[in-house]
């Protein structure tokens, strides 16, 4: 028998994770178990756990800090919602429509990539940083006056209210600050489980592979990798498109979710939010990503639950500090390595 | 040094816990009113209410921002809410309201997060959901309360969008476009303003709602609008390039369809730049009197169109306005107003619906709305008398001009 890869076993258990995980809330949703609440948080829960995953790829994987990831987030959601209403009669069946949309979510997404990164991943040091933070407000501030729609002379885009001139009966895809409104929600838990499933395929079968070692070894040491001619500018590229489409895919899918999305939603804080979710969770580490986008976005809604209204947001940013004092501690680390005695003390990655 | 680090994270972790230890006695004191808890007590499933003579209770799920940039304006709403709550269940009358109220940080998603968790605390008594306080997750929640036949009634999301296209869900206040052609209307018929300058958050559906309703009314109305400029976020401080464009232009006087914050620093930034045109805002002005350290005399001769005025004389604004200060040491405006009214609306209501006790929420949802829109039905409270609805799910009430004179509102 052939022996398992470290590896790729490291993979197979973050699927293992993931599918256990949505064969739980299924059951536990079978059974009516499962609050209100919850049932809410599922989807968009899926969306930032696909956020963490793909930001990890940047961040953690090649080693560049992205700033603007709710960016890539924001084009995605607004792609997809106009793919979803352009559709709708072409394209009758839902999860069908919904596939359609969140592929044109990860193209848009993927095209941002591509103009923010070809200029600047040729640049070293903090510059992608800059950039990205730039590239998010740019996409939000665009998106507050576009006003896009379509009636029966085709679509129409404007850039103000009063060049909008959208025959009556036409429908109104995006509206300026009121961003979309009247949206068919679309989104399934189903289809956030595999957007998840796509995306450890995806991120884990390119760390894996050559070209996700050459990534890494970027990271590592530029010059060193440079030195044995790996193309930097390419394998950057490579992992920093990578990741803004599948953001743009999540983006579709958080978009299809509610009936109205505004631009002011995918803010620098957004961007923020995932990074927290992905620094927590470990650089560079999948499984970590998963879980603390999963606990950390749950948390200040289960809080609601327990009575603790008023101090929720107080608690969250506590817990984010333990957290981040709990995962540097040499002695919690020693402590637990004695629990666990393969553990070697260090995040590994994978 | 290690030492150092793990004490840190003791120190951290008890203090967290006696937070929490802290909130669970505060917390619930904070949320249920003292005047609230008999009702409370007496909730129950509003179907086993078999005799007649027992009061019924409906619950009323608040949602609104009380944290985050727009937290001023969901904690007025809630505020205000809370004090009807509490006169009403004093009534002793067949109604009595429970009220719960949740944040949603002014953003969509959150804000169908907290209406879902409304839900998991009604259970299967009879619910009606009270907000959003802001437009963008009003519409969210609005969309989802359609679907699962909830009554829903707003107290200051003020875009058509809340309501389009949706039988069950009202508000309380103008909507946007209402109130900017109420404001062109006024300024041609009081003569005011040869030449306009409009400054507004290009960032906010309510301002650019109101803004894009002035801006074509105006035209229609023969008005000249020569300088129009725009801020993305109302957390901008600078407002002097907005200013100048407006000064550039001749303006003589400058429409704000704004919040109160940012209006503030315009009026502080106009004067510094010895600009004093004429200017004149929207509801959302309203409570610009009563921030901490505000120059009063910066606001002289100020213009708005508010439904509400704290210096009112009535009997009942004057008692609304006491119990508000003596609970949170500030002035109500609006937003807290038109809070009080809904809780009104919603009881007055609910007393003229027969046989309440045995309704869940998507029949009672069914006899609110036909109540609303039926053209009979109609309430009186602090933002305006004898409150309409129309099919739509608009208010219908007049909108009242009021100028600020020695540091109060004068009707004009």
């Amino acid at each position: 028998m052939k022996k398992i890869n470290k590896n790729s076993l490291n993979g197979f258990i973050n699927y293992g994770i993931v599918i256990a995980a949505f064969a739980v809330i299924q059951a536990l949703l079978g059974m009516g178990r499962l609050s209100n609440s919850l049932q809410s948080l599922l989807v968009p829960a899926c969306c930032y756990i696909v956020m963490a995953v793909s930001l990890n790829l940047t961040v953690g994987i090649l080693g560049e800090l992205s700033l603007g990831h709710g960016g890539f987030m924001s084009l995605g959601a607004f792609s997809g919602i106009a793919a979803s209403i352009l559709l709708q009669n072409a394209i009758p069946l839902a999860p069908a429509r919904l596939a359609v949309s969140m592929a044109v979510g990860a193209l848009a997404g993927a095209l941002g990539g591509v103009i923010v990164g070809v200029p600047v991943l040729r640049l070293q040091g903090d510059y992608l940083a800059i950039v990205t933070l730039a590239f998010g407000q740019i996409i939000k501030n665009i998106i507050m006056v576009l006003y896009v729609g379509v009636d029966e002379r085709g679509i129409h885009i404007a850039a103000s209210s009063e060049r909008f001139d959208l025959a009556p009966g036409g429908t109104a895809i995006i509206k300026g600050p009121m961003g979309a409104v009247g949206v068919t929600k679309l989104a399934t838990f189903t289809a956030g489980f595999i957007l998840i499933l796509i995306t450890l395929a995806v991120v884990q079968n390119l760390v894996n592979s050559r070209a996700g070692r050459a990534i890494m070894a970027l990271r590592d040491n530029r010059i060193a990798a440079e030195s044995v001619g790996i193309n930097t500018t390419k394998y950057k590229l490579m992992a920093f498109v990578t990741s803004a489409a599948l953001a743009g895919a999540a983006g579709a899918l958080f978009g299809l979710n509610y009936s109205s999305t505004g631009a002011s939603k995918f803010d620098f804080n957004t961007s923020i939010l995932v990074l927290v979710f992905v620094v927590l969770g470990g650089l560079g580490s999948i499984r970590g990503s998963i879980i603390a986008a999963a606990l950390l976005y749950v948390l200040p809604e289960m809080l609601r639950g327990l009575g603790l209204n008023d101090f929720r947001m107080l608690i969250y940013a506590i817990v984010l500090i333990l957290v981040m004092l709990a995962t540097n501690n040499d002695q919690l680390k020693a402590l637990l390595g004695r629990v666990i005695p393969k553990r070697k003390g260090a995040v590994t990655s994978g | 040094m290690k030492k150092k680090n793990l004490a840190a994270l003791l120190m951290a972790g008890a203090m967290s816990f006696s937070l929490l230890a802290g909130c669970s006695s505060g917390g619930g004191e904070a949320s249920t009113p003292p005047a609230s808890q008999p009702g409370a007590q007496a909730s129950q499933p509003a179907g086993n209410d078999g005799n007649g003579g027992e009061a019924v209770t409906i619950k009323v799920g608040g949602i609104g921002p009380t944290t985050g940039n727009n937290a001023q304006y969901g904690t007025a709403t809630q505020w205000g809410a809370e004090i009807a709550v509490d006169e009403i269940n004093a009534k002793n009358g067949p109604i009595k309201l429970e009220l719960q109220y949740e944040d949603d940080t002014g953003v969509a998603d959150t804000a169908v997060a907290a209406y879902n968790s409304l839900k998991d605390w009604a259970k299967d008594a009879p619910l009606v959901i009270y907000g959003c306080t802001t437009t963008q997750p009003c519409v969210a929640v609005a969309s989802e309360t359609f679907a699962d036949r909830y009554f829903q009634l707003t107290p200051s999301a003020s875009s058509p969008d809340v309501t389009n296209g949706k039988d069950n869900v009202f508000q309380m206040c103008f909507t946007d476009p209402g109130q900017g052609n109420a404001a062109a209307e006024y300024l041609k018929s009081a003569g005011l303003g040869t030449k306009i300058g409009v400054i507004y958050n290009n960032g906010d559906p309510y301002s650019t709602g109101i803004a894009e309703a002035f801006i074509a009314k105006a035209k229609e109305v023969g008005l000249e609008v020569v300088a129009t400029s725009t801020y993305p976020e109302d957390t901008t401080t600078d407002y002097t390039v907005q200013l100048n464009a407006c000064k550039d232009a001749g303006a003589d006087l400058v429409f704000l369809p704004i919040y109160y914050t940012p209006a503030s620093l315009i009026l502080a930034q106009a004067k510094q730049m010895d600009y004093a045109p004429i200017f004149f805002g929207g509801d959302g002005m309203d409570g610009m009197l009563d921030m901490k350290g505000f120059d009063k005399s910066l606001a002289e001769g100020l213009l708005l169109m508010t439904p509400f005025n704290a210096a009112g004389t009535d009997e009942r604004t004057k008692t609304f306005v006491e119990t508000y200060q003596a609970a949170h040491e500030i002035l109500p405006n609006q937003f807290a107003a038109d809070g009080y009214d809904c809780m009104y609306a919603i009881y007055e209501a609910c007393c003229q619906i027969d046989g309440i006790a045995d309704m869940d929420s998507a029949q009672l949802c069914d006899a609110l709305s036909a109540l609303f829109t039926g053209g009979q039905f109609s309430v009186d409270g602090l933002t305006g008398s004898g409150m309409k609805w129309l099919t739509t799910g608009e208010v219908s009430k007049a909108p009242v001009v009021v100028k600020v004179e020695g540091g109060v509102y004068v009707t004009q």
